[in-house]
């Protein structure tokens, strides 16, 4: 079947299976590789894009159940150049080191901040828990949205001048 | 402006110079890849732990349109690849042919167009089992009605996997037992857990029949080693396979292992003549590759006038089906004999004898350091058993026993030769730092309300960077690392190293080492490792080995590369070698230090057709293979407050203080980001991570549903503190980090549960994990080991 | 990853037009709206429907709102709405306390509350939620609506009283005067289901209880209603004591089953621990409503 949908701004049509997890729509028919994947239960985030500004696991929906959304993916963090305060905010604090489930939490992150520009440090936490990293233990993923959060609200300043 | 402090030439807290691709979801991950023509294998698994092969059906599969080929172990049999040799000298079943032996072994390999054809296909393989009564408890292994596992192997009469393992003095410990005037004893469990990289497993295989190369893509930790293991395996000239692996999503010890699915990618690569990709699901992962731990212990401890004076422990290791455990050939235990620990002991003894059970092969995994991880919960736990008889601070029983800073480098009674260290300090930094007389106050307190608040704490010392080639190999191969420096025309340089870095940052800290002993700035060092064709023979990343072996190979190989930069310079500068002094990236002569050669300056001569000096090659370049003359050994103290709910017993972590010393810290920012790792799996570990079995060895938790990982919402901000302790033989005096926060964490959280409720409920152990199921039946009276 | 078996799949427009196709696909049809039950199930192969009817294009049923003197919420209100709904927090602010522990953030912007009360899990926390605040839900079919109580939705293990060719469309709340509410969770983690979970709702008049509704989670093959506690309560005033009962009777009442999340004797003593503590907080709130 066909389906139809925004990925990273672009409207994309492509023949599926109505089997096709989002996912690998993303990954395979689309080479986006950026959404990864690790485990077969919805628990782990690493798939996590954005569908109208909100944060899904990729893995659990069908590409078919998003036509006619908005798909975001890391992908769509750096424009002409410019990386997101996100992905500043991962770099500067140390916030990656396999970089595995980088993408899942940069897409929650922009998530959140999109809806709650200056959340609390227990306000961070709670949005990434449907996340796992093995490599960090959090406290520097915790410490980078939190300046993407304060460096948001600058570029924000900085337009509304 | 930037300052050396934000870009430091040399040791300093340096961004990553990784960072970008992974940033922009750029990094190229095994399942990333694509290549022309490839196919998809998919693993058909048996459902059963133990069971005769009667018949396997391939024929409803085969007819599938989307399946390439099926291959069975029958096929691997005429291609010689049914079985393979293991790390331990045992073999494994590639695709089980006779019997299968634990719950998920592999029996059949389809090979498909795409990944759901295959997923579709396993379901068309008719596998006809007839069951057979499983062992899955090591401590009913042994028994003479156990059935037995390995009748594959000829002479084997029981599931012995290998014999009793001995180290220390047991004259001596008798002795020190019969001298002590306390003695206490634990039965004592580190369960079967599991490393579970957020990346799971896979590898494509391309074999190009023509000219013989068989091309790999395969994120491993030690993929030189595999490299030679394939071409023993497939009986390909080794210099005709490459692999490479790219960026790996988290290793851990559960990418060192060579995997069935790796052998049958081969395998189909070479019998499809195309590319062949395997990638295994997270329950695929969970229940065949490379378990952790579950080590069952009997311990005991002793001590005389207030002081620790031995340990005696008598260990079965549960290996699984097949004895496959990493660790160097003379150490079929890894060195869980550093269980002697922190302590100045007048004597210990080990033994350690491994066992066949109906479930995955492993044991050695997951940061533990060959075995260190079991050894220091065990010696940790002990010596907090010691504190309690004794009624005496656990701290103070540590103090007044530890090895003292002027006994270093100091010889335990098990064999080891620690290098450095000042114990006290560290555990004094740590006790500042949790201000731990007001913790006690407050426990006090709380415990007066009814609340139940528990402090731990442990101490530990680590044996890592294997290792000296006089001591140690695995499967004969030496485990020293290798490392290519060249410097460009340009004054830029390439450093090839034999480490495999699986997310530790070595891109920016191998490059950190070049330019503390060169001068160039780190983003001027492009560090190549990850391709055999292109990095130096070595093996590879685990056991915090990758600053030890490689990193004092990369300082040796930028010593060599100095050393000719002097010779150049002294021809530049017309003046003797002897006569030129070095600052970080420049020759300059003593006496007159206007006049002196950069680097760069240097390197450009090199290059150029002005004339060298006598005897000296153009180019300015080294290679070394460096050999460890000793492990290195960091420690560190740690201390866990816990709020334990006495009417749930749930157990939150609120507060944890680590103060590590890994000797000289190379990027201060990566050693602290692998600390808050590794404490976050220690307290996944302590808490809930735990691979459960029924008695038919049915896994009870192969998904990410059941085998629980920590959140963000289980970690607390973590504390960190440091000493620095040279190490004394290291060129950098670093001692290697990555393991040490995975080995100390889980004792000190067990303590903590513990002295929150032996006061109150008379609780004086508790196996791991301390789940509130758990926590609750101790605080019955009714503590109860997992199975 | 595991992926599903082959399905045909179809978007609904309508309630009536995805009635209509779950009649005409027959038994092995599923609607699927959040996805993130059936899905995981699909991937590991435990379901295998033939026809997919997606139903998140069906706006009609995803509200919150006061209607007479009812709270009404649309099948189709995602968990974060839930969450976030001050109405709720207002009224019921039970549902606050069960959704900050259900699932994850990311699940909760896409699973349902039809979803979860369809799936029938007995560890759902939303089921022991509306069971204790004695909720009527609404089941759409093609000869009409049928309104029925929580006592008689849940059947049994993964079973509802939503028949073939039928849809859950709705849940009803009376908003009675007097009235509190709370949920409590053990879990091993974090997004975990409940080891065991109890959902409390008290009615006051003046100083004592009019009226109770308590369920618990997790603790039996499907939802479980305490209505020997309830008995008890009615006419009471709140007590230590009287909590302490109602515990008893919380432990005595459910039937958990021994597995990884815990033993027998752990889950019946955990019910009851957390039905008294659900009731002081449910009880707390009735008589505290400012705070």
């Amino acid at each position: 079947m066909n389906v139809t949908m925004s990925v990273n701004g672009q409207r994309v049509t492509r023949d599926v299976e109505p089997r096709q997890l989002l996912v690998h729509f993303l990954r395979d028919t689309l080479d986006l590789t950026g959404t990864h994947w690790g485990c077969d239960t919805s628990n782990c985030g690493a798939c996590v894009v954005l569908m109208d500004g909100k944060p899904l696991k990729s893995c659990t929906a069908l590409a078919a159940m998003c036509e006619g959304h908005e798909i975001r993916t890391v992908e769509s963090l750096e424009v002409d150049g410019r990386l997101d305060p996100v992905q500043q905010g991962f770099h500067e604090h140390h916030a990656l080191q396999c970089g595995f489930c980088t993408p899942g939490m940069m897409m929650t992150a922009r998530g959140l901040l999109d809806e709650n520009p200056n959340p609390t440090e227990e306000e961070i936490r709670v949005a990434i828990s449907g996340g796992i990293c093995r490599c960090t233990g959090y406290k520097n993923i915790v410490a980078a949205i939190r300046w993407a959060a304060d460096n948001d609200a600058l570029a924000r300043q900085e337009v509304s001048g | 402006m930037t300052t050396t402090a934000d870009r430091p030439i040399g040791f300093g807290r340096l961004k990553r110079k990784e960072d970008p691709r992974f940033i922009r979801g750029q990094g190229t991950y095994l399942d990333d890849i694509k290549l022309p023509g490839m196919l998809h294998g998919a693993i058909l698994r048996s459902p059963y732990a133990h069971a005769k092969i009667v018949s396997i059906d391939t024929s409803r599969a085969l007819v599938h349109p989307n399946v390439a080929a099926v291959v069975t172990a029958k096929d691997l049999e005429t291609l010689g690849l049914a079985w393979m040799p293991t790390i331990s000298y045992d073999t494994q079943a590639v695709l089980a042919g006779d019997k299968v032996r634990f719950q998920g072994q592999e029996v059949a390999f389809i090979i498909a167009t795409d990944e759901y054809s295959a997923n579709d296909a396993l379901a068309l393989i008719d596998v006809e089992y007839e069951p057979l009564p499983a062992v899955v408890n090591a401590r009913k292994a042994l028994d003479p009605e156990a059935p037995l596992i390995r009748d594959d192997k000829s002479g084997q009469r029981d599931n012995l996997a290998s014999p009793t393992w001995e180290a220390g003095d047991k004259e001596a410990t008798d002795r020190a037992f019969a001298e002590a005037d306390t003695v206490v004893s634990r039965d004592i469990i580190y369960p079967r857990c599991h490393p579970a990289p957020l990346e799971t497993c896979g590898m494509i295989a391309d074999f190009n029949p023509e000219t013989g190369q068989l091309d790999i893509y395969n994120g491993n930790q030690a993929p030189h080693a595999h490299r030679t293991v394939y071409a023993h395996v497939a009986g390909l000239a080794e210099h005709m396979i490459r692999i490479k692996c790219n960026d790996i999503g988290g290793g851990f010890g559960n990418k060192v292992p060579v995997y069935p699915g790796y052998v049958c990618a081969i395998a189909g690569s070479i019998v499809a003549g195309k590319p062949v990709k395997w990638v295994e699901n997270r329950s695929e992962n969970l229940m065949s590759t490379g378990f952790a731990r579950d080590y069952v212990m009997r311990a005991e401890i002793c001590s005389k006038d207030g002081k620790i004076t031995g340990l005696r422990v008598d260990t079965i290791a549960d290996h699984g089906a097949f004895d496959s455990t990493a660790q160097p050939t003379k150490f079929p235990a890894g060195f869980f004999h550093i269980v002697c620990g922190s302590y100045d002991l007048h004597a210990a003894h080990v033994q350690v004898k491994a066992v066949y059970t109906n479930k995955a092969p492993g044991g050695v995994a997951y940061r533990c350091s060959f075995r260190i991880a079991e050894a220091v919960y065990l010696v940790e736990r002990m010596v907090d058993a010691l504190a309690m008889e004794l009624k005496v601070d656990p701290v103070e029983l540590r103090m007044g026993s530890f090895i003292a800073p002027e006994q270093f480098p100091y010889e335990t009674t098990t064999g080891w030769t620690y290098d450095s260290g000042d114990y006290a300090m560290a555990m004094r930094v740590a006790m500042d730092m949790a201000a731990y007389e007001d913790l006690r106050r407050e426990q006090a307190e709380k415990r007066a309300r009814g609340e139940l608040m528990g402090i731990g704490v442990s101490f530990f010392t680590e044996g890592v960077g294997a290792g000296p080639r006089k001591h140690m190999d695995i499967l004969g191969l030496a485990m020293n690392d290798g490392a290519d420096l060249r410097v460009h025309g340009n004054g830029k340089a390439v450093v090839s190293i034999s480490a495999q870095t699986q997310g530790q940052g070595h891109e920016t800290t191998f490059a950190q080492i070049v330019a503390e002993e060169l001068g160039i700035p780190p983003e001027d060092v492009e560090v190549r490792h990850g391709d055999t064709d292109r990095s130096p023979y070595g093996l590879g990343t685990y056991g915090s080995r990758s600053t030890p072996v490689s990193g004092g190979a990369v300082a040796v190989v930028s010593r060599k590369v100095r050393d000719k930069a002097r010779l150049i310079a002294s021809t530049m500068l017309e003046t003797r070698p002897e006569d030129l002094a070095w600052e970080k990236g420049r020759w300059y002569v003593k006496g007159d230090p206007e006049k002196g050669a950069m680097i760069e300056d240097i390197a450009a001569r090199a290059y150029s057709g002005d004339p060298m000096p006598e005897g000296m090659e153009g180019g300015l370049d080294a290679q070394v293979i460096y050999d460890p003359p000793n492990l290195t050994y960091p420690y560190g103290a740690y201390l866990a407050v816990v709020d334990v709910d006495k009417d749930t017993g749930h157990v939150k972590v609120r507060r944890f203080v680590a103060v590590d010393d890994c000797g000289v810290r190379i990027n201060p920012m990566v050693v602290e980001g692998q600390i808050h790792g590794g404490l976050a799996e220690g307290i996944g570990i302590a808490l809930m991570e735990v691979l459960t079995f029924d008695e038919e060895g049915n896994c009870l938790n192969s998904s990410f549903m059941d085998y629980l990982i920590p959140t963000s919402l289980e970690t607390p901000d973590f504390e960190l503190g440091e000493t620095v302790t040279p190490c004394p033989h290291h060129p950098l005096g670093a001692k290697g980090v990555g393991e040490s926060p995975n080995v100390g964490s889980p004792p000190a959280i067990v303590n903590a549960v513990i002295d929150a409720l032996h006061e109150t409920h008379g609780v004086d152990h508790i196996d791991m994990p301390c789940t509130p199921a758990r926590v609750w039946a101790a605080m019955q009276g009714r503590p109860e080991p997992p199975q | 990853m595991q992926t599903p078996a082959a399905f045909e799949y179809e978007r609904a427009t309508s309630v009536e037009g995805a009635i209509a196709a779950l009649k005409e696909r027959g038994s092995g049809a599923r609607i699927v709206a959040g996805g993130h039950s059936l899905i995981p199930m699909m991937k590991l192969r435990l379901a295998t429907p033939s026809h997919l009817v997606d139903i998140n294009d069906l706006a009609e049923l995803d509200y919150i709102r006061a209607e007479g003197d009812e709270v009404r919420i649309g099948a189709l209100t995602r968990h974060v709405d839930l969450l976030r709904s001050d109405l709720l927090a207002d009224r019921f602010p039970i549902f606050r306390d069960a959704e900050q522990v259900i699932a994850d953030p990311v699940v909760r912007t896409r699973g349902t509350i039809g979803g979860s009360l369809c799936q029938a899990d007995a560890a759902e926390d939303l089921s022991a939620v509306c069971a204790a605040l004695k909720a009527r839900v609404v089941i759409r079919g093609s000869d009409g609506e049928r309104v029925v109580a929580m006592d008689d939705f849940h059947v049994g293990p993964y079973m509802t009283a939503v028949g073939d060719g039928e849809l859950l469309t709705e849940i009803r709340l009376a908003a009675r005067p007097g009235a509190g509410s709370a949920h409590e969770k053990v879990e091993r983690r974090a997004g975990d289901w409940a080891i065991a979970a109890a959902s409390a709702a008290v009615w006051m008049e003046g100083p004592t209880i009019a009226d109770a509704g308590i369920a618990l989670a997790a603790v039996g093959l499907t939802t479980i209603h305490l209505g020997r506690a309830e008995e008890l309560l009615r006419g009471k005033a709140p007590g230590d004591d009287l909590f302490a009962q109602v515990a008893q009777i919380a432990s005595e009442d459910c039937s958990p089953m021994a597995d990884g999340r815990g033993p027998v004797d752990y889950k019946r003593h955990l019910a009851g621990v957390l039905a008294a503590r659900a009731l002081t907080r449910a009880t707390t709130r009735a008589l505290h409503p400012e705070v």
